[in-house]
């Protein structure tokens, strides 16, 4: 057995995160949140340069050929310095829909702009406060053009290719929609700030049909994105771990150190643990998904909850670590915080994945 | 990543599966699979004289203790190739209950501190089962603080005396050795005046006393020891040592990976795809949903962790001490899913007679058996202190008994 990453893959894991290190520090993550296109161009282009938008896209369409367990590192990296850039929905999300449904026309076209940086993407369900069910959605392809109103679109204010879910005769397909003049966008502020979120008003806007059985295709999408995004949260829990560990080591009251004292360590621990159940499930899930395995839906869902879980209860007990000074806007603790609630939500909430996972069990006795 | 078998590894897989298709007692597999949760069911037959019989067989062919040496009864074997053993024994694992402390943690301290006459002449015994080894350390007044023990040993010529109480001895009643950590010097600071010795269960002044736990049941004694003699050649390690030597002691805890520890999520998930709620499956309840969810995503992260460890143990490193948070999980784990499951049963949940209790009362003795598992072998507040400390690197917390000798030490009442 060799349940690790290999060399090899913890190397570029490495320079992802002095690349990170050295150009995505707080202070840049800090100048997109009152500033407009919230999101950080120059380490978009250097992701780019890096070759790390096509991942695990194949050589003949630009990208670099790797793997996905080579691109849950370079999400967990991204998560750990909470990037502001579109990574997951252009890469896990309209990049992978490319990949599993795209004509050869649509790959040949869109893949390398993807890979090279020049186009963005966006993933656009929501219409209406709720979780999204099919009856939800009224936006609407007729005769190749999509009318309809998307009200949370994570990057739908930088992206250049929305990748839309609409009605098509009698059932929901994907669409492929270009920014034009026909889509009107709208930013509007989420409870992340770090993050670009849009309005999306799609005006008789034209539609490509990028697969007809929209429903399931959005859901094989889920599950694998959802590992990607998983990464992405265990890297912001291992980080706010890591700061709360840290103050408690620096920080004096009573004249000792604060995480002397059982109540903290022991919620420092409680974090650790928390943290490490997830970092297990979702190298099992990196695992099943660069495979391909048939129990990937519930390997998914396993790394999901747990990395909701752990980066949910990492961030908001860093700010309990911090006390006064972790609600405060100068520390970044809340950064962390208000990141891990928006992740939570972002490919649909903690109660909908538990229902999947629980779904996705076997009969007991093949356990 | 890659979850297969090495070529050489594949071949001792094969090795392993032969001798226990060949020798195993499958007589007793279909009593084994029925074994409650802290208990081996051997059906008609004695269940120590069946481990006892198991043993025998696998040290006779070389498959006991793999990783001792060969000369003290075990095989010479690499940790992972261990791992693959406990793998392949499966169910017949369920009769080496007796002999885990002895030879999971008696014997690497004897290993590392014992006179290697005495090892020669002990470990093979203790390998094929043919003695049985307990561990005396807590004490009434040292449990979690365990260098608090006050259990005395004076010196008496080539011999020592020792007076004073264990307790939460498991297997002390059919034990032929026990490993004894006493105090023999007050004045000292309390890490200072410890000392560690193995002794003959049978000798003039041991008395052992069943507990009658909380849960009825009685797997743990005290033992009381009134001028019991142990000659000086037997102690382990130096004078004042003991502490030192306890450590590796429990470090070896740390080592009995491969198994997979109890968690209940077996047994609720059974019942929740079976049983149900306000006339619908209870699978159907939203909150039914969540909380299975919840205990499968640990259970999960529990058995991949497991496969993090095997493949630390392959490339030749050590498990660390985050593998504290096994029990820590596993134990709050068992008692909620209990707790869940008679909340499920309604007013039958209260029913405790397996004769009548759904799953013979299977969900009943985890609710009545699960609080000791968040203290054995480690509080869930030690736990945490170990992951807080020695993880994470958090400085120690205050103590009121550093640096003085240990007859200075406040104490509760008696």
């Amino acid at each position: 057995m060799n349940f690790d990453f290999s060399d090899d893959q913890k190397l570029l894991a490495d320079q992802v995160k002095r690349y990170l290190d050295d150009n995505c520090g707080m202070d840049r993550v800090r100048q997109v949140l009152t500033g407009s296109p919230r999101m950080a161009q120059d380490v978009w282009e250097g992701l780019a340069r890096m070759g790390l938008l096509g991942t695990a896209v194949p050589e003949s369409y630009g990208g670099a050929g790797a793997g996905y367990a080579e691109l849950c590192l370079v999400a967990q990296q991204l998560g750990a310095h909470i990037a502001p850039v579109p990574f997951g929905s252009t890469v896990y999300l309209v990049a992978e829909a490319l990949l599993l449904w795209g004509s050869q026309a649509q790959q040949e076209y869109w893949l390398p702009q993807i890979c090279a940086g020049t186009v963005k993407g966006a993933l656009a369900t929501v219409e209406s406060v709720g979780q999204l069910t099919p009856g939800q959605i009224h936006a609407e392809v007729v005769n190749g053009a999509l009318c309809g109103k998307k009200v949370v679109v994570t990057d739908g204010g930088v992206a250049d290719l929305y990748l839309v879910m609409a009605k098509h005769g009698d059932q929901l397909s994907l669409f492929l929609v270009e920014r034009a003049a026909q889509v009107d966008v709208l930013n509007v502020d989420s409870v992340d700030l770090s993050r670009d979120v849009a309005q999306v008003n799609f005006q008789n806007a034209p539609a490509q049909l990028l697969v007809a059985q929209g429903w399931n295709a959005l859901e094989v999408l889920q599950n694998r994105a959802a590992v990607l995004y998983a990464f992405e949260q265990l890297g912001g829990a291992q980080r706010a771990l890591d700061m709360a560990v840290a103050y408690a080591q620096e920080r004096f009251a009573f004249g000792r150190a604060i995480g002397s004292f059982q109540a903290i360590k022991h919620m420092l621990a409680d974090m650790f643990v928390s943290l490490k159940l997830a970092e297990s499930n979702c190298y099992y899930a990196a695992w099943a998904l660069a495979n391909n395995t048939a129990d990937l839906p519930l390997a998914a869902a396993t790394a999901r909850v747990s990395a909701t879980q752990a980066f949910q209860l990492c961030a908001k007990d860093n700010i309990q670590v911090h006390g006064g000074m972790g609600f405060t806007w100068e520390f970044d603790c809340h950064l962390y915080y208000r990141r891990s609630n928006y992740l939570a939500l972002e490919l649909g909430s903690l109660s909908e994945w538990e229902a999947r996972l629980v779904e996705a069990l076997p009969r007991v006795e093949n356990i | 990543m890659d979850f297969t078998d090495t070529p050489a590894e594949a071949a001792f897989r094969e090795q392993a599966r032969d001798f226990i298709a060949a020798n195993a007692p499958h007589y007793l597999a279909e009593h084994l699979a029925k074994s409650g949760f802290g208990h081996t069911n051997t059906g008609e037959h004695d269940a120590l004289s069946e481990a006892k019989k198991w043993q025998r067989t696998k040290a006779q062919a070389g498959w006991a203790c793999l990783q001792w040496p060969t000369e003290f009864g075990g095989r010479g074997a690499s940790p992972i190739e261990n791992v693959i053993w406990s793998q392949e024994e499966g169910l017949y694992s369920r009769l080496t209950g007796t002999f885990i402390i002895g030879q999971g943690m008696c014997a690497p301290t004897l290993m590392a501190f014992a006179d290697p006459s005495h090892n020669t002449r002990l470990l093979p015994k203790l390998a094929s089962g043919e003695e049985v080894w307990c561990q005396l350390f807590s004490e009434p007044h040292g449990g979690s603080d365990l260098a608090g023990l006050r259990t005395k040993a004076e010196k008496d010529g080539d011999e020592w005396l020792v007076n004073g109480q264990k307790i939460w001895t498991s297997g002390a009643q059919h034990s032929d050795y026990g490993l004894l950590i006493t105090r023999t010097d007050a004045t000292v600071a309390k890490h200072k005046g410890l000392t560690m010795f193995f002794l003959d269960m049978k000798s003039p002044g041991v008395r052992i006393v069943p507990i009658k736990q909380a849960n009825g049941n009685s797997e743990f004694n005290e033992v009381y020891f009134e001028n019991v003699r142990i000659p000086d050649d037997q102690r382990v390690g130096g004078v004042g040592e003991g502490w030192r030597v306890a450590i590796t002691t429990l470090m070896n805890e740390r080592m009995a990976i491969g198994g997979s520890i109890a968690t209940g999520f077996p047994e609720i998930l059974e019942w929740a795809q079976s049983a149900q709620l306000n006339g619908r499956p209870a699978l159907e309840d939203p909150n039914v949903k969540s909380k299975l969810a919840d205990w499968y995503v640990k259970a999960a992260g529990l058995k991949n962790n497991a496969s993090r460890q095997i493949t630390t143990l392959s490339k030749g490193g050590l498990p660390g001490p985050e593998n504290s948070m096994g029990k820590l999980v596993a134990g709050n784990m068992m008692q909620d899913i209990a707790k869940f499951a008679l909340d499920l049963q309604g007013l039958s949940g209260v029913l405790v007679d397996p004769s009548v209790a759904e799953g013979a009362a299977r969900f009943q003795a985890m609710l009545l058996r699960s609080p000791a598992v968040r203290i054995e072998g480690g509080t869930d507040q030690i736990l945490r202190n170990i992951i807080g400390e020695r993880v994470l690197g958090l400085p120690e917390d205050m103590r009121a008994d550093k640096g003085i000798a240990f007859s200075d030490i406040p104490t509760s009442a008696l």
